[in-house]
């Protein structure tokens, strides 16, 4: 039998707080724009918090990652500071970009957050170019670039994933399959039952897995993670989950079947894994309850601070075009 | 072997190897500096006309890289590896193929500094060779620069000389943001005067080749070659014709054209790229906003004819503009009214 690598009882408890930060933050946000307080353009990743949070289990600081649109579950589980992603979601001049790239472009260097970009299919070129970085620098880094099933059928994908098999990058390719490419469900645009059979074509690992099973994830990741750290090359694994929204807030859903979600929204990963601790003796409810209590109190904080702050002023127009000023 | 060739004279170089010396000297100073591309190694024969020829065998292929032909990845990777510290110079080998990298420069390239509010730039230079002459028709010649000067965040340079590629480049490469960077195909291997070892043309800086008082042409790539005969003519018909080189398309020098415009009164802007909304329109707004109560005559824009390039040899000479249609263009310039 296969060694599969488990997450200790520390890691696991990690992995949770995460996962219980990304919820919280999704509630928090469809709240927030409820209330009318915050104006903003908002794909709630609800349902897919195990992915990232077992993928920045295996992580460093110094690991990189690019994200999309979708991603404020892969910010959060890499570490981007709540009042920064608020202030940034809110526009202002104490987000993670001055305000200027706003819910879609979120970029924090300081947590390996390189680019979150707003074109589906775009972080996974990206991605090995900063892997070909880590590889001519030997910095033993390695870098996710994290995407949706529907990018799987955008040119970026190939072309990508055939350039990382050939220079043999230290990137890892993540797929978030959650069923729905916007409004249109996997099958009927998808060639493959599953999209790690395209691993093949390239010449890499393509790993089918359950995203939504906290262990099955786990191994997953660390597996990929050391082959890239020690020069083995790419890995690209399709992550198993299911969006519990529609495509962006607001958007109705009536496409998507209303029994699948129900029976999704009921294997909810996160009071899953919750009760996985509890019954493991790893954690008590009442350190749980503390860990949402303080989670929720941080939230409450970078809501205020980033409502609080100020926008950018309107020279802000003319810098971060260029490293020089454009004059007005 | 170097791509500087054997019949070069004392002193002089072409564009090919102008821009062959300008990739070795900043490979050799900066170890950041990053060449990849399609064909591009030794192993190719250093680029289809080899351009990069002997780079891969000097500074070997971890930092000359063969790309498969997937224009996407080429510009994503050197995006990327911009980001984490490098200098990478991308090769998209004819401009026509950047259509299909146009999400990687436009989207991403162009726009990182300004969307992640200054926290990252991406220092890159895209390389790419186009021009008509070469009987290569419809989808291997176009002039797009037009395109990229409309996008906020990518600068355009555009050399027509030798020591212009050489120092265009340094200063590409030196600029902490992404810089395209068009070579003109058929021109390549006119020689000229060669730049000294190390030296910089600042990007945004137009070049006067000829003073006159009559007119301004402005012109820039292989419209140079068309224009230079022209100057003499209209010298004949006793008329004083300024030519400048734009040699930067974005950001255009405003200050030498306008100046000059302002002394001669009369602008003729020539391109290779179709006329409708190319570079010349942009020229031709500011001179009319700028200089409205002293232009002689109205602005005149010479360029492409508005069709794809076609491939049969008398279409293909006449598609973009000549000698002759310069000097006649000029000469309605300075007709009375």
């Amino acid at each position: 039998m296969t060694y599969l690598p488990a997450p200790d009882s520390e890691t696991q408890l990690a992995i949770y707080r995460r996962m219980a930060l990304i919820k919280a933050n999704d509630e928090r946000s469809r709240k927030v724009i409820r209330s009318g307080r915050l104006v903003m353009p908002y794909y709630s990743p609800r349902g897919q918090e195990v992915i990232p949070s077992a993928m920045s289990a295996c992580l460093t600081d110094e690991d990189y990652i690019c994200t999309i649109y979708r991603g404020t579950h892969d910010m959060l589980a890499k570490g981007v500071p709540l009042r920064d992603l608020w202030a940034e979601l809110a526009g202002r001049v104490t987000g993670t970009c001055k305000g200027k790239g706003g819910p879609m472009h979120i970029t924090h260097p300081r947590s390996g957050v390189m680019i979150t970009t707003g074109i589906v299919g775009s972080s996974m070129p990206i991605a090995n170019g900063l892997a070909w970085a880590s590889q001519l620098k030997g910095d033993g880094r390695v870098t996710i670039a994290y995407f949706g099933d529907g990018a799987s059928n955008i040119g970026a994908f190939h072309e990508s994933l055939n350039l990382a098999s050939v220079w043999k990058l230290p990137v890892i390719f993540v797929c978030q399959n959650n069923e729905w490419a916007e409004h249109t469900a996997y099958a009927k645009c998808t060639s493959v039952d599953q999209i790690a059979k395209r691993g093949a074509a390239y010449g890499m690992p393509g790993v089918h897995v359950d995203g939504n099973d906290v262990f099955a994830m786990y191994a997953a990741a660390k597996t990929a993670v050391d082959r890239a750290r020690c020069g083995e090359g790419p890995t690209l694994i399709e992550a198993m989950t299911y969006r519990f929204h529609g495509h962006v807030f607001g958007d109705a859903d009536g496409y998507m079947d209303k029994a699948r979600k129900e029976r999704a929204m009921a294997e909810d990963p996160v009071p899953r894994f919750r009760d996985h601790l509890i019954a493991a003796g790893i954690a008590g409810e009442e350190e749980l309850v503390s860990l949402e209590t303080e989670i929720e109190g941080l939230l409450d904080d970078a809501v205020e601070f980033a409502l609080a702050s100020d926008f950018p002023g309107l020279e802000e127009l003319g810098k971060d075009v260029f490293a020089e000023d454009v004059p007005a | 072997m170097s791509a500087r060739g054997s019949a070069l004279a004392e002193g002089k170089s072409n564009i090919l190897s102008s821009v062959n010396a300008a990739l070795a000297d900043a490979m050799r100073e900066d170890e950041t500096v990053l060449v990849l591309g399609e064909d591009i190694g030794d192993a190719e024969e250093g680029g289809v006309v080899g351009v990069t020829r002997g780079l891969s065998s000097e500074f070997g292929d971890h930092r000359v890289r063969t790309t498969p032909i997937s224009e996407q990845a080429i510009v994503g990777a050197a995006i990327g590896a911009s980001l984490a510290g490098f200098k990478p110079v991308a090769e998209i080998m004819l401009m026509n193929f950047s259509t299909v990298a146009m999400d990687m420069i436009v989207n991403h390239a162009a726009k990182l500094r300004f969307m992640s509010g200054g926290q990252t730039n991406v220092p890159i230079v895209i390389r790419t060779m186009t021009g008509t002459g070469f009987g290569s028709g419809g989808q291997h010649c176009d002039y797009l620069e037009a395109w990229f000067a409309h996008t906020a965040g990518i600068k355009v340079v555009i050399p027509s000389s030798p020591a212009d590629a050489y120092g265009l480049m340094r200063s590409a490469i030196d600029d902490p943001d992404p810089v395209l960077f068009i070579e003109n195909l058929p021109t390549y291997w006119n020689q000229d005067d060669a730049a000294p070892p190390g030296c910089r043309v600042p990007i945004g800086k137009a070049n006067i080749l000829a003073e006159g008082s009559d007119v301004t042409i402005l012109a820039y790539a292989r419209m140079i070659q068309e224009a230079k005969p022209a100057l003499a003519r209209l010298a004949e018909e006793g008329v004083s014709a300024e030519l400048i080189d734009l040699r930067t398309i974005a950001p255009w020098d405003r200050e030498t054209v306008l100046a000059s415009v302002a002394r001669t009164g009369r602008l003729l802007i020539v391109h290779e790229a179709v006329t409708p909304f190319g570079a010349g329109a942009e020229i031709a707004a500011v001179v009319n906003e700028q200089l409205f109560g002293r232009l002689k005559a109205p602005v005149r824009r010479l360029g492409g004819a508005f069709c794809p390039v076609p491939f049969s040899k008398p279409l293909e000479t006449a598609f973009a503009p000549r000698t002759d249609d310069i000097v006649g263009a000029a000469r309605a310039l300075l007709q009375p009214a």
